[in-house]
């Protein structure tokens, strides 16, 4: 058992005092000498074709220092993370000829200040010619259905489907003691990041600019703004400063960030878009909305023997990164379970709303949905335990997905019975109190994905570290710290593979020119990636000291030395040893002045289509829930979860409880409603998150470590994988409770009494009959 | 046109002019330059704006800024005294009690607030506290537990001085 000195021990984050103090800058704080206003004009129309625009009144408007639209001042390039597949890249920063959502940009203005931008805004007249729209993927799919896009590999309103199959699902059906089939539907929600999107572009003149804005992954923005601009990638600088929150939604390129720069080009002035919080809602993305069908074939002894699983996404106006949701849902669907026949076919469908993308979880929230609901359903059938038949069918170390993943670690048996074992779960399931239920819901997620979307010809990793004279060591890192911890979980990673003091390590990043190319924060792949390009980097600067080391010492065995607690020492003969710091300063003096520089690199080989690395947890609620008000209260909430390593506990504890709390909020309040594609509740009155009285009093994270041989220091993910049982396991519960399922998303209070009431006739009814 | 507005601002005393129409969040931020306090939603739902006003947390962003005429308005600049951490950075720090960070400078406002009018909250009324303002990160857990860990640690160096 290795001592570790930093890893895994109570430590502050490294951006914490800046953070309490509110001297943590973000893109909103940031003002620069003579700098304008930006804001763009919106389409009102879910369908339109534009016949024209009128920019004259606006530009004439005193204050206003420039107007652009698509057609006139864009080169209409489209674009999005899809660099690698091009049919896929469908949007443009100002629509060119027809707008395809409300709230899709159409203009926009550089002015004085707000009130004269606003102004100006009003002033453009757009002509428009409505076309027909259509708001469900299920219509949009049938023929006549409004076309939303052109192009050869659109059909019916379907950009993309997905398919994947393995062993021979139809025969191993007929072989099942029973088929069941369930149908569900998932609703749409937000990101909801407390930091809106805004941007501040300066052009520093002769095709060079500078850009800071809220991205979680920099360089998707330095490579794609380049080609909406038609400017050198690396003449682009992105800056990110601290970022409030990203949770999928903030990883593509935007077009506050387009026009923001366009605008500073013209004017020659720096130019800051600052979105409002109604502009995130209405002009941004959302959670994939989904129609499920699983058809599930089992034994009597609770086996698991087939399963097919047909979706429908409502992907809104563009593809964003819903044709990755879209994998990854059919993909989660089978975790974290054995399944030896397995059909999945998904359908990822144009409708004439804002785009979906990826948010927290993936396509994971909605599959563990469905899966978990339908697992209790069959566990119920065959009256055994919700548990026990999630325990027969778990997935196991080693264990295989035909062309598609291998699991190393996996510790899914470790946490479900930890989770029933801290719960009392025996006791307790199916033997609470009427009104009072207890649920499970499981899962598995990715430390990463082995996807290029972006077509990088770099790493997805990379990290250089510089050790100072004075035995400080400067980490650069170009992945991207959005509130996750990542930066401190960076500098963990080298204090302790160096031997440094925490308060030694500065980590530089969040820079496209100072730091390295990074695919940035997405698929929770930052601890892993990021964490392994560091221990190669550090690798590098070691060799270089114990080299130096071996120099000064002269011991028998030259290389086998080890660096720890501030020294350099033979690692059998720890009292023999140096202070780290003269060996820096022979070092440096010994290779004529030259810094101690370690650079390193990760990307994933042979490990699937997938991810490096899967994390794996079961979660267990208790509820209570109010058949007066259809009011549901969750009471305790236990998770178990496996991220390998740990690193940062006091990190993974907060990232399991928020994704509890947005999962808690998906699952009974959060609902994006739309009327003819017009966002109904565009505000944080309307809308309505988790607050503190809403989450459970009791939260316990549990942590089931194994080592996973791909992560750092066998880390894997931790930050995004509870977003995907809660849903069904909330669900579970409320049919343990009162005795209803619901399979429409949100729970709501209303659905509850109606389906309450529905139980109750049905009761009357039998009744009668007999 | 603008008018004189005085004030004292964490601590300060400030004579500034400024429209009437100007909110207290614009005035801080966009005026006399403190970034601390941040618009989240500008419309009073989501507190990231949280200041006290008189020791009582107001959401900046719906108060006119020529309302805190002859009062006392804190940020959370103010909240340290120098290097010297306020008890509640202290514990948001040991506890885990931000992630993003948006939302912190509201956050803890509205904790000190809380802690002026009740200095021994007990979890559920921590709870209620907050109700005022969103996080989206946390889960709010562990602002809770931080807001009454320092609650304990000023009991102690209360008891101490």
């Amino acid at each position: 058992m290795s001592e570790f000195s930093v890893i895994g021990k109570p430590i502050r984050r490294i951006d914490g005092v800046e953070k309490v103090t509110g001297a943590a800058q973000y893109t909103t704080d940031i003002k620069l000498p003579g700098m304008l206003v930006g804001k763009m004009l919106r389409s009102p129309h879910p369908h339109a074709k534009i016949l024209n625009i009128d920019t004259h009144a606006a530009e004439k408007l005193p204050g206003v220092k420039a107007v652009i639209t698509g057609p006139r001042d864009t080169l209409g390039v489209k674009y999005s993370n899809w660099r690698r597949y091009p049919h896929l890249m469908d949007e443009t920063a100002l629509a060119m000829d027809r707008v395809r959502y409300i709230g899709e940009p159409v203009a926009a203005v550089a002015a004085i200040d707000n009130d004269v931008a606003e102004e100006a805004l009003s002033l453009i007249e757009v002509e428009y010619e409505i076309l027909p729209a259509v708001f469900d993927p299920l219509e949009a799919m049938k023929d006549g259905a409004p076309k939303i896009h052109e192009g050869p590999t659109v059909r019916n309103n379907v950009s993309e489907a997905r398919h994947f199959e393995f062993g021979n699902v139809d025969e191993a059906f007929k072989t099942c003691d029973y088929v069941r089939e369930d149908t569900f539907y998932l609703h749409s929600v937000v990101h909801a990041f407390i930091e809106p999107y805004n941007s501040v572009a300066r052009y520093e003149g002769d095709g060079h600019l500078t850009l800071w804005t809220t991205t979680q992954t920099p360089y998707y923005i330095q490579t794609l703004l380049a080609m909406a601009l038609g400017l050198k990638e690396g003449n682009i600088r992105i800056i990110k400063p601290h970022v409030g929150g990203g949770f999928g939604g903030k990883m593509e390129l935007f077009s506050d960030q387009v026009v923001a720069s366009i605008l500073s080009m013209k004017t020659g002035k720096p130019v800051k878009v600052e979105l409002t919080r109604e502009e995130c809602f209405e002009g941004g993305r959302r959670r994939h909305p989904m129609y499920y069908t699983l058809k599930t074939g089992y034994m009597k002894d609770g086996r698991i023997i087939a399963k097919e699983a047909k979706l429908y996404t409502d992907g809104g106006a563009y593809n964003a990164m819903g044709p990755t949701s879209l994998y990854l849902s059919g993909f989660f669907q089978m975790f974290p379970y054995n399944i030896p026949n397995y059909r999945y076919d998904g359908f990822h469908v144009y409708t004439n709303k804002i785009p979906a993308t990826a948010m927290r979880g993936f396509g994971g929230p909605q599959a563990e949905f469905t899966c978990d609901s339908q697992i209790d359903m069959i566990a119920e059938h065959l009256g055994m335990d919700p548990a026990e038949i999630r325990l027969k069918n778990r997935m196991e170390p080693g264990h295989v997905i035909p062309g598609l993943a291998k699991v190393e670690s996996c510790g899914i048996k470790e946490c479900i019975e930890r989770a029933m074992e801290s719960t009392g779960w025996k006791e307790k399931k199916g033997k609470l109190p009427k009104g009072r239920g207890i649920g499970m819901g499981c899962y598995g997620f990715m430390s990463g994905g082995v996807f290029n979307w972006i077509n990088s010809p770099y790493a997805y990793s990379g990290a250089m570290v510089r050790v100072n004279v004075d035995g400080t060591v400067n980490v650069y890192i170009g992945s991207a710290e959005i509130g996750q911890g990542s930066d401190t979980v960076a500098a963990q990673i080298v204090a302790e593979k160096l031997g440094v003091p925490m308060s030694d390590i500065n980590v530089i990043r969040g820079d496209t020119h100072t730091c390295p190319p990074d695919l940035g924060a997405w698929g929770s792949r930052q601890t892993l990636m990021v964490g392994n390009a560091l221990i190669m980097a550090c690798d590098q600067v070691l060799e270089k000291l114990y080299k130096t080391a071996a120099a000064l010492m002269g011991p028998n065995v030259v290389y086998d030395y080890a660096a720890k607690d501030g020294r350099i020492f033979i690692k059998e003969r720890p009292e023999r040893g140096l202070d780290f710091v003269e060996v820096v300063k022979a070092a440096i003096r010994a290779d004529e002045g030259n810094q101690i520089i370690g650079r390193g690199y990760y990307t994933p080989h042979d490990k699937g289509m997938v991810s490096p690395a899967y994390s794996f947890g079961a979660q267990v609620a208790e509820v209570e829930v109010d058949e007066e008000t259809g009011k549901v209260t969750l009471l305790q909430v236990t998770t178990a979860h496996d991220c390998g390593q740990v690193i940062n506990e006091l990190g993974v504890e907060g990232q399991l409880e928020g994704a509890f709390v947005m999962g808690q909020g998906y699952t009974l309040s959060e609902n994006l409603v739309t009327d003819q594609g017009k966002i109904l509740n565009p505000s944080f009155v309307d809308y309505k998150l988790m607050r503190a009285p809403d989450v459970p009093e009791n939260f316990t994270s549990l942590m089931v470590e194994t080592y996973e041989p791909e992560g750092p220091f066998g880390a894997k993910e931790a930050g995004e994988g509870l977003t995907n049982p809660n849903a069904g396991c909330i669900a579970n519960a409320i049919y343990d409770a009162i005795g209803v399922r619901i399979t429409d998303m949100p729970i709501t209070p209303e659905k509850i009494l109606k389906a309450l009431d529905e139980k109750k006739k049905k009761r009357q009814k039998d009744k009668r009959n007999e | 046109m603008k008018k004189i507005l005085n004030f004292t601002l964490n601590g300060d005393p400030y004579e500034v002019a400024v429209k009437p129409k100007t909110t207290l969040i614009e005035l801080i931020r966009d005026e006399i330059g403190l970034t601390g306090p941040k618009v989240g939603c500008n419309a009073g739902a989501c507190g990231a704006c949280t200041v006290l006003v008189d020791g009582k947390a107001v959401d900046s962003c719906s108060v006119l800024a020529l309302q805190v005429e002859g009062h006392h308005v804190e940020t959370v600049e103010g909240l340290a005294d120098g290097e010297k951490l306020h008890p509640l950075q202290e514990a948001f720090l040991d506890d885990g009690g931000y992630q993003c960070g948006f939302c912190t400078p509201g956050m803890l406002m509205a904790a000190k607030s809380l802690l002026n009018e009740n200095p021994d909250p007990s979890i559920h009324e921590i709870r209620h506290g907050l109700s005022g303002n969103l996080c989206r990160c946390t889960g709010y857990v562990r602002i809770i537990d931080s807001i009454h860990d320092a609650a304990q640690r000023m009991k102690k160096e209360g008891g101490e001085s």
